[in-house]
This record gives C-alpha cells, sequence and structure tokens, in this order.
C-alpha cells in the first residue's frame, strides 16, 4: 500500500493517462490470474457452499435436495459408527504421523552426511513413494497374507508363529501404520533441505564451545529445521485424516470395524447408499475437526518453531 | 576402495589438529556406521519392489508357497504376455495415460499463467487474494467430494474422463492444484527483475513477456511441476472411483483394485498374485522412467515447496 501512495504523488502531473495505464495493469494483473479465479469459485468455493447448503438437507440424488434442519448432525451423533470412524482415523493419525516424521527425519540425516555415492541411496529411499497407491496396497495384501506372506516368513525367523496382519482387529491399524512408512520420501526430502540450510557456521561454532554430537543436534539442529518440522506435521496430519485407498482396498472398513476410517465411512453413506445430506454433513464435521487440530498446533508452534529474524 | 580415498580427504580437511591414527580410525568408524545404516534402510526401503517384481515372474502355484520363494525358479516372462491378454490391460493403460497427460498440460499452462500473474504483475488485492490460494492448500479435499460429485452429475460428464481433467486447467483452483501456482511462484519470484523491465521498454507485452521470456526460464520448475501432476494423476485411485464406471473408461488403478475382488483374479480366495504383480509392475513402468530421467527436478521441487513452507 505504501508504495501505491508513493506511485499516486508521483504521477501526479499527468495524472489522467497514468492512472488510465495504472488500471490497465491491475486489469491485466487479473486476466493472468482469472483462471484461478474462476477455478477457485467452480471447483472449491462453490462445493463448498453447496456442501454446506446440502449437510441440511436430505438428498438422494433421485429428487431434489429436501430440507431437513439439523437432522443430519442428530443423525451422525446418534450413530454408533461415527464415534468408531472418528476414533479409527484419530487414532491411526496420532500414531502414524509421529512415526512417520521420525523415520523421514532420521533417513533424512542418514542422507545429510558427506559421503560417496550417496545419491544412489537417495533413490532407493524416495522409490517407493512414487508407488502407486492401489499397487503398493495390493502388494501389501499379498505380503500381509497370513499363509504364505512375507511378513509372517521374516516372523517365522525369529520363531514368532503366524499371525493374521489384516484379519486380527489388533494388527489391522497398526499394519495400516507400518504400510504408510514406505510412503514418507516427500516428507523425507523436505527434512533434507532443511537440513542442508542450516548454515555449518552455527554447527561449527556450538562444537568449539564443547558441545556434543547429541546437543549440537538438540540444541542446533532441531531448532533451526522447527519450520520444517510444523510443516510436515500440519500437512502430514491433515492428510492422514484423509486415509481411504488402502481401507477400501485392503480391508473394506473391517476386521469388525476396526479400520472403518472417516473417509470410507464417509464415501459409503455419499456412494453407496447416496446419501448425499448426510455425506456432506459428514465432511464438514471432518474439515471442522481437521481445521481444530490445525488451529492447535499453529497456537503450539509458537512455543516451538522457531523463524530466524523473528528474533526469540 | 573409493571411499578410502575419501577418508584421508577429510581428515586432512577437517579441523582436528592432529592427523592421528585415533582421527582416521573414527573417521573410517563413522563412514562405515554410515554407509551400514544406509544400506539397512535401502534395502528395505526396496524390498516390497523387489518382492512385486520378483513375484510377477514366478509361475503359477509358486507364489503360495511358504516359506516364501525369494527368486523366482523358473522365471516366468509369460505372467506379463498373460496379464496383457486376460485382459484390456492395453486399453486401462491408454486411459490412464491419456487422462494423466492432458491433467498435466492444463496444470503447468494455466498453473504458470497464474503464477507470473502473483510473481510478476501488481494488483489490487494480490495479497489477500495469495493467501486464500494458500489456504486452499490446507483444505482437506474430501469436504468437496460430494457437491463435485452433483456438480459433474448434474453436466452429464459422471462415467466420462472430463471430471478428472477439465479442473486442471483452471489454475490450480481445483483442489491441491495451489501447490503446483505455488511452487511456479516461487521459482519465478527469484528471476531477475531487470529482465521483464527491459522487454517492457522495449514494448514488449505482458503476454510476451510471460510466453516468451518467463517460461523458458522457468523450465525447472515446469519441469517438477509436469513430473509432480503426472505421477499424481497416473496413481490417483479416489477421484477415478467416484467419476468413472464403466469398463471403457477404467484406469490401471480401478483395474488392479478390481482384479483383487473379482474372479478374474482367481476370486478372493485364489488371487492370480503372479498375473497381478505382474500388472502392477506394468503400472509402476512409466513412473520409473519419469522419475529416474528427471530426478534433479523432482526433489528440488519437493525442496523448493517445503522450504518456502517456512
Amino acid at each position: 500500500m505504501a508504495s501505491r501512495t508513493a506511485q499516486l504523488r508521483r504521477a501526479s502531473p499527468a495524472k489522467t493517462g497514468l492512472r488510465s495505464i495504472r488500471w490497465r495493469r491491475h486489469l491485466i494483473g487479473y486476466l493472468f490470474i482469472s483462471p484461478w479465479i474462476a477455478g477457485f469459485a467452480l471447483f472449491t468455493a462453490f462445493p463448498m457452499i453447496y456442501s454446506l447448503f446440502l449437510s441440511f438437507t436430505k438428498y438422494d440424488l433421485l429428487g431434489p435436495p429436501e430440507f431437513v434442519g439439523f437432522s443430519n448432525f442428530e443423525r451422525m451423533v446418534s450413530d454408533h459408527l461415527f464415534l468408531t470412524a472418528l476414533g479409527n482415523t484419530a487414532f491411526y493419525t496420532l500414531l502414524a504421523v509421529p512415526i512417520q516424521l521420525l523415520l523421514a527425519l532420521i533417513m533424512a540425516l542418514l542422507l545429510n552426511q558427506k559421503l560417496r555415492g550417496i545419491n544412489v541411496f537417495r533413490t532407493a529411499l524416495y522409490l517407493p513413494t512414487v508407488t502407486p497407491t492401489v499397487a503398493f496396497v495390493v502388494l501389501f495384501v499379498y505380503m500381509y497374507n497370513p499363509e504364505f506372506g512375507i511378513f509372517n516368513a521374516i516372523l517365522g525367523w525369529f520363531g514368532i508363529p503366524k499371525v493374521g496382519w489384516l484379519t486380527d482387529p489388533d494388527l489391522a491399524k497398526p499394519a495400516f501404520i507400518i504400510m504408510s512408512l514406505w510412503h514418507v520420501g516427500g516428507q523425507m526430502v523436505i527434512f533434507l533441505a532443511g537440513l542442508q540450510a542450516v548454515p555449518e557456521t552455527l554447527v561449527e561454532a556450538a562444537s568449539i564451545d564443547g558441545a556434543g554430537k547429541f546437543r549440537r543436534f538438540w540444541h542446533v539442529t532441531v531448532p533451526m529445521i522447527s519450520p520444517v518440522i510444523f510443516f510436515n506435521l500440519v500437512l502430514g496430519i491433515i492428510g492422514s485424516f484423509q486415509v481411504f485407498a488402502s481401507a477400501y482396498i485392503a480391508t473394506n472398513g473391517g476386521p469388525k470395524h476396526a479400520t472403518l476410517f472417516y473417509v470410507l465411512w464417509m464415501y459409503r453413506h455419499a456412494f453407496e447408499n447416496f446419501r448425499m445430506g448426510y455425506a456432506a454433513t459428514l465432511g464438514w464435521v471432518l474439515l471442522g475437526v481437521i481445521l481444530l487440530f490445525t488451529l492447535i498446533q499453529f497456537a503450539v508452534s509458537r512455543r516451538w518453531v522457531y523463524y530466524e529474524g523473528e528474533g526469540t | 576402495m573409493p571411499w578410502l580415498s575419501q577418508v584421508s580427504f577429510q581428515a586432512r580437511e577437517g579441523t582436528t589438529r592432529q592427523r592421528t591414527l585415533a582421527a582416521y580410525v573414527r573417521i573410517v568408524v563413522g563412514q562405515t556406521f554410515g554407509y551400514a545404516a544406509l544400506i539397512l534402510v535401502a534395502v528395505i526401503s526396496l524390498l516390497p519392489l523387489v518382492w512385486m517384481v520378483s513375484t510377477s515372474l514366478k509361475a503359477f502355484g509358486r507364489e503360495f508357497l511358504f516359506p516364501p520363494q525369494w527368486f523366482p525358479n523358473p522365471i516366468v516372462f509369460g505372467n506379463y504376455l498373460t496379464a496383457f491378454e486376460t485382459s484390456n490391460l492395453a486399453r486401462y493403460f491408454g486411459n490412464t495415460l491419456m487422462i494423466a497427460v492432458l491433467a498435466t498440460l492444463g496444470t503447468v499452462l494455466s498453473s504458470s499463467l497464474v503464477a507470473f500473474g502473483f510473481a510478476r504483475l501488481d494488483f489490487f488485492g494480490k495479497r489477500v487474494l495469495f493467501i486464500i490460494l494458500l489456504s486452499t492448500l490446507m483444505l482437506p479435499g474430501i469436504v468437496t467430494l460430494v457437491p463435485t460429485f452433483v456438480l459433474f452429475r448434474t453436466l452429464g460428464w459422471i462415467d466420462t474422463p472430463l471430471p478428472l481433467i477439465v479442473p486442471w486447467w483452471f489454475g490450480g483452483g481445483a483442489f491441491g492444484g495451489a501447490f503446483f501456482v505455488f511452487l511456479i511462484r516461487q521459482f519465478m519470484l527469484q528471476l531477475p527483475r531487470e529482465l521483464d523491465e527491459a522487454a517492457l521498454v522495449d514494448g514488449a507485452s505482458y503476454f510476451r513477456i510471460y510466453w516468451r521470456i518467463m517460461l523458458p526460464l522457468s523450465k525447472p520448475a515446469l519441469a517438477a511441476s509436469a513430473i509432480f501432476s503426472f505421477i499424481h494423476h497416473w496413481n490417483d485411485f479416489l477421484n477415478p472411483l467416484i467419476f468413472l464406471n464403466s469398463e471403457e473408461w477404467r484406469t490401471l488403478a480401478l483395474y488392479l483394485r478390481f482384479f483383487l475382488y473379482t474372479e478374474v483374479g482367481g476370486g478372493a480366495g485364489l488371487t492370480r498374485w503372479n498375473l497381478m504383480m505382474a500388472a502392477s509392475v506394468v503400472m509402476l513402468i512409466p513412473v520409473l522412467v519419469i522419475f529416474f530421467s528427471a530426478q534433479r527436478y523432482f526433489i528440488r521441487g519437493v525442496a523448493l515447496t517445503g522450504i518456502a513452507g517456512r
């Protein structure tokens, strides 16, 4: 805004001509971003508003949406699967994301060593992440097979009897968490970039002050990469709350609803039973839950995320 | 022992005062430990993919052995042929390719246009609009699943590839698309401003500056976006599942899931895992080709957006 007033002052002699030029510039700016504005209106803003409207209706796609007030919300609260689905998803998210981030950070630290041929390892660690989810899930269904799966074969090396990874309600969610650990390449690369941006002089200074390896890591590296940790944490939680494909393909919510994740449950209402109004309600409630988690993280982040140049 | 030469190099360069045997030993031990840890993690990381390829080459029946057969014996390349012969795999491959290519083309063209606007032009409310754009990155896409389905159904687009392509021609307005605008904008911001100013003085239009100067210079960011976009659409499962029903438009992701649950694959009881894995490898190959041929753009792209996340 300051630059605009400066421009105005400068432009006073030939006001009218320059003003039209300025107007043209604004117009050109809008012209360039117009695809996004149209796309945002059509595919984001409108669907969200429409979804909010639908959440107060009963809509089976056959007749027009029928206004029902808050009954979708009432129905959700008394739905015994609501807490199951939300609980499963929260359990999965709160366990999977920290493990994923820890693993990604360890892998990034390993890749941050000055060793020959490190690029080969970087590729090896990143490769599973680009594997199509469906191919990966199907592969894990095979590897988790209780009779001839590779996981039980490996357990066998340690004398552990065969287990039903995807058929035992207690093991199914951990099995999904294990599976998700092969897709942490994105977080790993972001950590790696963060680690490489840590100024070496800082680490050296700590070293001269007599800080050991662990203390250098904990008191220099971690604070320096805390914004990257925060970034991965926020996006990781948002992503994990929407876990769907793995459960839909591998277990279809079973055994005993142990992997009935929220989006899978919502998907069933929307696209198997065509309860569009109810599904829209469930979507908005999930948005609320995710938003709550994100806001809490932003509030807590002031205590532990260090931004360079802010002087704290 | 190529790494040994590096050991001595580091020992010479290091800040340690005395080049004693102890220092050498410490570095050798440190590097050996580093390599050992890396090798362990790399083996675990690649194990599933190796297992996928290994299974795809096994003779029928051998995939059910316990303990499992680590290396296929005999090696049956014919599984790949069978996978194509017993299904419309070629068609599904073509469908997936067409959707991924058209969506990617739209993403790169329209996102770069929008990115140029945000990086180089001034207009009212630019800051606010950009914050809105960024905040859509954090919105869970699941909220719009139901309403967009209703929207596309009203348009009569269900069971056509249009819902999977058209939204991506709207400069990141579709869910998750803002990522690409952000990535390209970050890259354009670091290009010298003198370039456009000189072109402006020479009387070039903004569109010409975008097309002839900024686009060629932003190639790394465009390449990264294209790769991300292609792999995203190639791998996508949820959207094809919702918007496509008929066999005519089936994608590879839908086919793999279909294979698992139907008689085609031998039924849930006796899935033909070797054929299934062959089809999976077929789906994986284009991704690998792109990944290996453009790896440097890929990793840089992730890093660019991650660092900008600060």
